[in-house]
């Protein structure tokens, strides 16, 4: 095989090879479970997540989506940075350590993670975040199964041009892998049994590509994404935030499965001997009551339609006056994990476009 | 990290305390490195109380060449509950300063209205005192602070000299009164009949608890002040300062960015901005 190459062809066994060659060398590999076995709700097709593997067999390449975007390797839920004496003060930032290889990401998570590169190296930078993403190895993997709920193809999230070490491409008896990075050059390097792909290789790649880009039209924005900031304008006080939000539990899960989310607070922990404390950051979300709540009580999103709305116009409008980015991807997550069935961003921005 | 950490606060001691209601303490902080803030009249600090947590607090000194800088706090949540509980000598940390300040340049010649409601007084007290500074530099000047209750009214001691100085105007209202008032009584907007402006040459400069913008801004606007001669500072949950955490959002503004300090044209149209 060549250094250079771009596009490489491995086989489905040299990629089962390749991961337990990334183990053997003592990587931290997370990709996908399947943890249909785990489920406990009779009749549930079962979920997918990111975790650990130890073995080739444990990950997983064809699932259609996870229950938690893999924006808890790069901004985790519980994330230490600072530590501190109580008395007398000294205070010391903690900076991550770890190599972290995550493998098999779809494309519209990739462009996810890329929103939050954006952000957070926005200045002022936020090097928690940029430290642990640099750390961070991302292989994609072009979705083959589609989630129900999925309509990514329809916000310019079917491919993904970089932000990837390495992508690879289910086309049937072999995998397309192209090189997105120096990164991810030298990883290939360590894969056995790979050769340059072939133009009827990349040819069945597009078509691959093509094929599960029209199964996910099947659920779709009925407009260009890139309408939506202009389509939200003036739509402030629209029957529909008051009338969708009356079933609002304000219980954040849309915030919390949302690979573009990354709000957060920060807190302090204290031993239980009070010597030593840190300060932490963990997830939060703009749907919980409290989110814009000052000390004194005065809360600036009071009113649940308000909060409902909000998150609305920060995927369609406020992220993309910020930053330039149309923060929803279409992963489909909080449409299917919503507890009122009110998060679907094709539900309310179709009706907004159709003008009732 | 190879790059440092924007969380890490720098180390601070509280050099006095002084009450000044049964709500509010001023603190004099001065930094462990010995290094002034560098702030301007209206920025803010993320103030910390190790153990406890981090909250925004804006500065109430004026810029100058010392170390020692105030800090005005109401007992409201945990980090200001905890705060008030310190003593002389203890340490906390200081972040920042952040956010954007007074236009202290671009109002230089300029008449200066201050409209300060209760708690507003803190952050307008940096930008009152550096103008008295620099007297020559600005116009006529004219100081209204509205308070609840004659006991609520922040600076009481410095507001009396404020009060008699020749070369500023001070109106003052309480919405409740006692036995031992007898100055005005009403809302701070019951104020503006007292005086006349030239609205060409006048800026307004606000900052007070939400309720009040929308009245006093419509008090200014009846005394043909333009938009964009009316500045505000806005409250917000800024948990991070960095524009990061997504808890001041307002629209596509993260207040601890673009403000807290505003001009009013600026943020007039947006949806959430002032209630």
């Amino acid at each position: 095989m060549g250094g250079d190459m771009n596009l490489a062809i491995i086989e489905k066994e040299g990629l089962h090879l390749f991961v337990a060659e990334l183990l053997r060398r003592k990587n931290t590999v997370v990709g996908v479970k399947d943890q249909s076995a785990v489920s406990s709700i009779p009749g549930d097709s079962g979920f997918y997540t990111y975790a650990p593997i130890n073995s080739p067999e444990e990950l997983t390449l064809s699932f259609d989506v996870t229950l938690i975007p893999p924006k808890k390797y790069l901004l985790p839920a519980y994330e230490q940075l600072l530590t501190f004496n109580l008395s007398p003060g000294s205070i010391k930032a903690d900076a991550p350590k770890e190599e972290l290889i995550v493998f098999g990401v779809h494309p519209y998570d990739i462009i996810a993670i890329n929103q939050m590169d954006k952000v957070f190296s926005t200045v002022p930078q936020d090097n928690h975040y940029l430290e642990r993403r640099k750390r961070t190895t991302i292989i994609g993997v072009d979705p083959v199964k589609i989630a129900p709920r999925a309509f990514w193809s329809s916000m310019g999230a079917d491919t993904v041009a970089g932000g990837f070490d390495l992508m690879l491409t289910d086309i049937g008896q072999c995998y397309v892998m192209e090189v997105g990075s120096k990164k991810g050059a030298s990883l290939l390097k360590m894969a056995p049994k790979t050769r340059e792909a072939a133009p009827a290789e990349v040819k069945e790649r597009d078509k691959v590509r093509t094929e599960a880009r029209k199964r996910c039209d099947a659920n779709r924005l009925s407009f260009s994404y890139l309408e939506l900031p202009s389509l939200l304008d003036g739509k402030e006080e629209h029957v529909i935030w008051e009338e969708k939000s009356h079933l609002c539990f304000s219980c954040g899960t849309c915030n919390l499965v949302c690979p573009t989310c990354y709000c957060f607070d920060v807190r302090d922990d204290v031993s239980i001997d009070l010597k030593k404390g840190s300060r932490y950051r963990t997830w939060d979300g703009c749907l919980l009551s409290d989110f814009a709540q000052v000390a004194g009580g005065g809360n600036f999103r009071g009113h649940r339609a308000d909060r409902y709305r909000h998150r609305f116009y920060r995927k369609g409008q406020f992220i993309y006056r910020r930053f330039g980015d149309i923060a929803c991807v279409g992963c489909g997550r909080c449409s299917a994990q919503c507890p009122s069935d009110i998060a679907d961003p094709i539900a309310v921005f179709n009706r907004l476009k159709e003008g009732i | 990290m190879g790059s440092p950490s924007p969380y890490l606060p720098g180390l601070a001691t509280i050099m006095k305390i002084e009450e000044q209601t049964a709500m509010e303490k001023l603190f004099v902080v001065r930094p462990n490195d010995g290094k002034p803030l560098g702030h301007k009249p209206g920025q803010f600090v993320e103030v910390s109380v190790f153990g406890v947590g981090e909250c925004p607090i804006s500065v109430s000194s004026a810029p100058n060449k010392k170390a020692d800088f105030e800090i005005c706090v109401r007992r409201a949540g945990n980090v200001t509950n905890a705060l008030h509980n310190l003593k002389a000598g203890d340490v906390i940390g200081i972040r920042g300063p952040y956010g954007t300040h007074f236009p202290v340049e671009d109002l230089k010649g300029k008449d200066l209205l201050f409209v300060a409601g209760g708690l507003g007084i803190v952050p307008l007290r940096s930008f009152i005192n550096y103008v008295l500074e620099r007297r020559k530099d600005y116009g006529r000047i004219i100081v209204l602070f509205g308070a609840r209750t004659p006991a609520d009214r922040l600076f009481k001691a410095e507001i009396a000299s404020l009060a008699r100085r020749p070369d500023l105007e001070y109106l003052e209202t309480v919405d409740v009164g006692d036995a031992s008032w007898k100055g005005n009584m009403g809302v701070i907007t019951t104020l503006f009949p007292k005086f006349t402006i030239d609205p060409k040459k006048t800026y307004a400069i606000m900052v007070g608890p939400p309720v009040m913008y929308r009245f006093a801004i419509a008090a200014a606007r009846a005394k043909g002040l333009a938009d964009d001669h009316i500045i505000v500072s806005l409250e917000r949950k800024m948990k991070c300062g960095l524009g990061k955490c997504g808890h001041c959002q307002m629209g596509p503004v993260y207040v601890c960015q673009e403000g807290p300090v505003f001009n009013f044209a600026a943020i007039k149209n947006l949806e959430e901005a002032l209630s």
